[in-house]
């Protein structure tokens, strides 16, 4: 027997959020997705949150499982024990039970130019870029946006202005490609006081981020790029 | 009323590719999405996209032609061959716009975009950046959407079309923020609403990808084509079906039953083996399985370990990934047990080489579009090509189309549309059955593997499609059990249902009236492809009391069809 225990939130009624208790017999094997979507299926329909690809690839399903954040898809029951507490994300605002307002997420990511800026006009091909120089933005790439850095972060909860570890990661994923020309104006973009310089290197992005990426070394990168102009 | 010039439903790679071409001469565009954009199913594609770059020196012989070839020889000569040609002609020139664009494709030693061998293809043609091709050109189109501001309705979700006659003014969709049914209009209405997986339990598909993304133009008279033909793909992993990229026997993975024996040799040629087209490597494996060839669990083994850590830990880090996270097994030391799953839906809302339907003002692309390039079998590597390049030709012919148009909402019509759904959400609430619609969904998906899998059968499709009309009766008397304005799932879940029920009738309907076995629609009763009967499109008409079916010519412009051998 397992017990979820749900952070609840109904707009329709406001009131104060509470806690919820479900308890069920899971399958072996069985996610803290699975044990949400079997929760809908047998105990209570009305539990809301955000789920879509179920692989830990599409970044919906972020959320405070016991002591972390993590993807609920990519977290298995039996691993966390027999009894399990789920909160939403921090530092957004709860829009009902498990579903946060991502707004304010997405709108820093906006901030740093996150698209392609060409260093060059586009030849008739492809630009050539060599293994190396494709290495060199292997580790910045694979970003879900998923915000479990971002709900993770002490400056973003202090700091609502605060671009968050997503931003700047992305930031770099820019800066760091061989193709890419708008160093200079991205680089602008993060040091400015809501920037990298407010980062306190506490690293819990890197901690709890389902990819494996490591936010708080794109960070200190890019403060050393800032700071030396070296782009 | 809200209205846009043009508007697009979904937010994959079909639906922005499509917002980004009509935003270059129209002003208004706007997409709605049921979940944001970054998290559609395009990012969860793996292996990679084709296109004729003869980029490899095993490749170098390679020609769009060729590649025409190959997507109509796999299609099992039912694609359009305009269709085919068309995709794979524009193939060059989309894989240079996307990297012109930012997107991190694996290189070459030159430098240039590297390509690897998928099955049903002559030449090494699939562009790739690892085993993560669907995630980076999904973040490489959201960040043009980003740069050119196109404005997304993230999480609002359609559930009709707002139509009179011929003619389509726009949709009627859900917004959980507000918790509101709103009409939205739109002079132009683009579909790029994705696969339908999830009407089959074994599916590698989202959780998101339902019945519902076909549904809303089919209730409103647009037919669906070639429904009938579903892709399963040979590896998903055994249990939960997430997908084992066609990458991995690309980079030269085995396919291994309980002998121990590397069983394709008695199925293809032994210069094809493993890199068959799908719906013969699928054949092939659930025979083996059928036969008694399988492992314990039911699965058959893929096979890595003889490329080594290297060539694992650089080509396919995705799949080791999810290999260790979901089945705790590494592939470096370990096979892989799979079992095939459904994939893929090459049937779809019919449009014509434009992506225009059979409704003015109306247009779909992607893989819930069936213009048809990938006939009764789609090649790997070809969807993610047919996203982009039909996205953007929906996307410029729409903003041909609303070129002259007045720039407002049809206000009746929509008002009226939008009472006709909040009047059968009223009759659902009045419900006083039993259940719920995930339980007639999960029954639903099983019914369908059983009666409309691999192997299919006139007795098995005959009972499955009794069980189908079963279902809708029980789940016309369902009662919502959460009547929550704003985020409520449950409403959505019951317009997936709907969706999911009406869609497999369909699928269902054409699959039992085609009397032959034509790519991915193999008939145990009806072995080999019957050209002087069958080399037509089906197209599905909706109807409550059960689909019409009628049917349509095959274009076929210099491949004549000939029996299809690998
Ligand atoms: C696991 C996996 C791996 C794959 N790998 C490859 C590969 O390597 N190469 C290849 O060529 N193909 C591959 N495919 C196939 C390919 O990925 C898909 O066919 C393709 O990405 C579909 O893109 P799309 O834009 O049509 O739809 P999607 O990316 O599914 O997007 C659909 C969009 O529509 C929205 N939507 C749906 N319904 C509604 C509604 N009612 N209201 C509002 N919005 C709605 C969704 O929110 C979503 O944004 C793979 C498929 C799977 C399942
Ligand atoms: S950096 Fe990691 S934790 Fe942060 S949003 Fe991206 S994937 Fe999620
Ligand atoms: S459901 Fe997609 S990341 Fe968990």
């Amino acid at each position: 027997m397992v017990e979820f225990n749900i952070f609840r939130y109904d707009p329709d009624k406001g009131g104060e959020p509470y806690f919820q208790s479900y308890k069920f017999e899971p399958e072996k094997g069985m996610t803290i997705l699975e044990g949400l979507l079997y929760i809908n299926e047998n105990l209570d329909p009305s539990v809301a949150y955000r789920a879509s690809c179920r692989e830990a690839v599409c970044g919906s399903c972020a959320m405070h499982i016991n002591d972390m954040y993590r993807l609920a898809c990519k977290t298995q029951i039996s691993v966390m024990g027999s009894k399990i507490t789920l909160r939403p994300l921090s530092h957004l605002p709860v829009m009902k039970d498990l579903v946060v307002d991502l707004n304010p997420f997405f709108e820093h990511f906006k901030e740093i130019k996150p698209y392609f800026i060409p260093r060059e006009a586009p030849p008739n091909k492809e630009y050539l870029q060599t293994i190396e120089q494709r290495k060199k933005i292997d580790a910045w790439l694979d970003c879900i946006l998923c915000g479990a850095c971002y709900g993770s972060c002490p400056v973003a909860g202090k700091d609502g202005n605060y671009l968050g570890p997503h931003a700047l990661l992305k930031a770099l994923r820019f800066v760091d490609d061989s193709r890419d020309g708008g160093a200079k104006e991205r680089i602008a973009v993060v040091a400015r006081e809501n920037g990298v310089f407010r980062c306190h290197t506490v690293f819990n992005c890197q901690k709890v981020c389902p990819k494996d990426l490591d936010p708080s070394g794109a960070i200190a990168r890019l403060k050393m790029k800032a700071i030396f102009k070296k782009y | 009323m809200i209205f846009h010039d043009i508007l697009i439903v979904g937010g994959g790679l079909a639906g922005m590719r499509a917002a980004v071409e009509a935003a270059k001469k129209v002003k208004d565009v706007a997409i709605i999405s049921r979940v944001h954009p970054m998290r559609s199913h395009s990012g969860e594609a793996q292996g990679g996209i084709n296109a004729a770059l003869a980029n490899v020196e095993k490749g170098k012989d390679d020609t769009v032609d060729k590649h025409a070839f190959d997507t109509v020889k796999g299609s099992d000569f039912l694609a359009d061959q305009d269709a085919s040609e068309y995709l794979t002609y524009q193939g060059p020139e989309t894989i240079f716009e996307m990297e012109h664009w930012g997107c991190p494709f694996s290189r070459t030693p030159e430098g240039k975009v590297a390509q690897r061998p998928f099955g049903g293809a002559g030449f090494p043609r699939t562009c790739y950046a690892t085993d993560k091709t669907g995630l980076y050109l999904l973040q490489t189109l959201y960040e043009q959407i980003i740069k050119e501001k196109i404005k997304v309705y993230e999480e609002w979700v359609v559930f009709a079309l707002g139509s009179e006659g011929d003619n389509c003014y726009g949709v009627i969709a859900y917004d959980p923020h507000s918790g509101e049914l709103t009409p939205v209009g739109a002079n132009a209405v683009i579909f790029g609403t994705g696969g339908i997986g999830r009407i089959y339990s074994n599916t590698t598909n989202a959780l998101t990808n339902t019945g519902l993304a076909m549904a809303a133009p089919y209730w409103a008279g647009v037919p669906l084509k070639d429904i009938e033909f579903v892709q399963f793909h040979p590896t998903s992993l055994a249990k939960s079906h997430i997908l084992m990229t066609e990458g991995c026997r690309g980079e030269g993975g085995y396919l291994i039953n309980n002998k121990g024996e590397r069983f394709m040799k008695n199925y293809v040629s032994e210069t094809v083996m493993e890199l068959g087209p799908r719906d013969i490597v699928s054949r092939s494996i659930q025979t083996e399985i059928l036969q008694g060839r399988g492992f314990p669990d039911g699965s058959i083994h893929l096979d890595l370990r003889h490329l080594g850590a290297g060539k694992i830990m650089e080509r396919l880090p995705g799949i080791r990934d999810i290999c260790l996270n979901f089945i705790g097994i590494d592939p470096i030391y370990e096979p892989i047990p799979i079992t095939p799953g459904t994939h893929y839906s090459m049937g779809g809302i019919d449009t014509d080489i434009d992506g225009a339907c059979r409704m003015k003002g109306l247009y779909a692309a992607g893989e819930c579009a069936c213009v048809s390039m990938h006939g009764a079998n789609r090649l790997g590597g070809n969807s993610l090509l047919d996203t982009i390049v039909y996205g953007a030709r929906a996307g410029k012919k729409a903003s041909e189309y609303v070129k002259d148009k007045e720039k407002g909402p049809k206000v009746k019509v929509l008002e009226e549309a939008a009472r006709r759904e909040e009047s059968r959400i009223a009759q659902w609430k009045k419900g006083t059955g039993e259940g719920n619609p995930y339980k007639i969904k999960n029954e639903l998906s099983q019914v369908m593997v059983e009666g409309f899998g691999i192997f299919r059968n006139e007795k098995d499709m005959a009972k499955g499609l009794e069980q189908v009309k079963e279902l809708k009766e029980r789940a016309k008397k369902l009662k919502p059990a959460f009547n929550g304005k704003k985020y409520n799932y449950d409403i959505i879940g019951f317009y997936d249902m709907k969706g999911n029920l009406d869609v497999a009738e369909a699928i269902g309907t054409g699959a039992l009236t085609r009397k032959e076995s034509r790519g991915s629609h193999f008939r145990t009763d009806f072995k080999t492809r019957d050209d002087a009967n069958w080399l037509k499109h089906t197209l599905t008409y909706f109807n409550e009391m059960g689909p019409r079916l009628d049917y349509s010519p095959v274009k076929i412009t210099k491949y004549k069809p000939e029996e299809r051998k690998y």
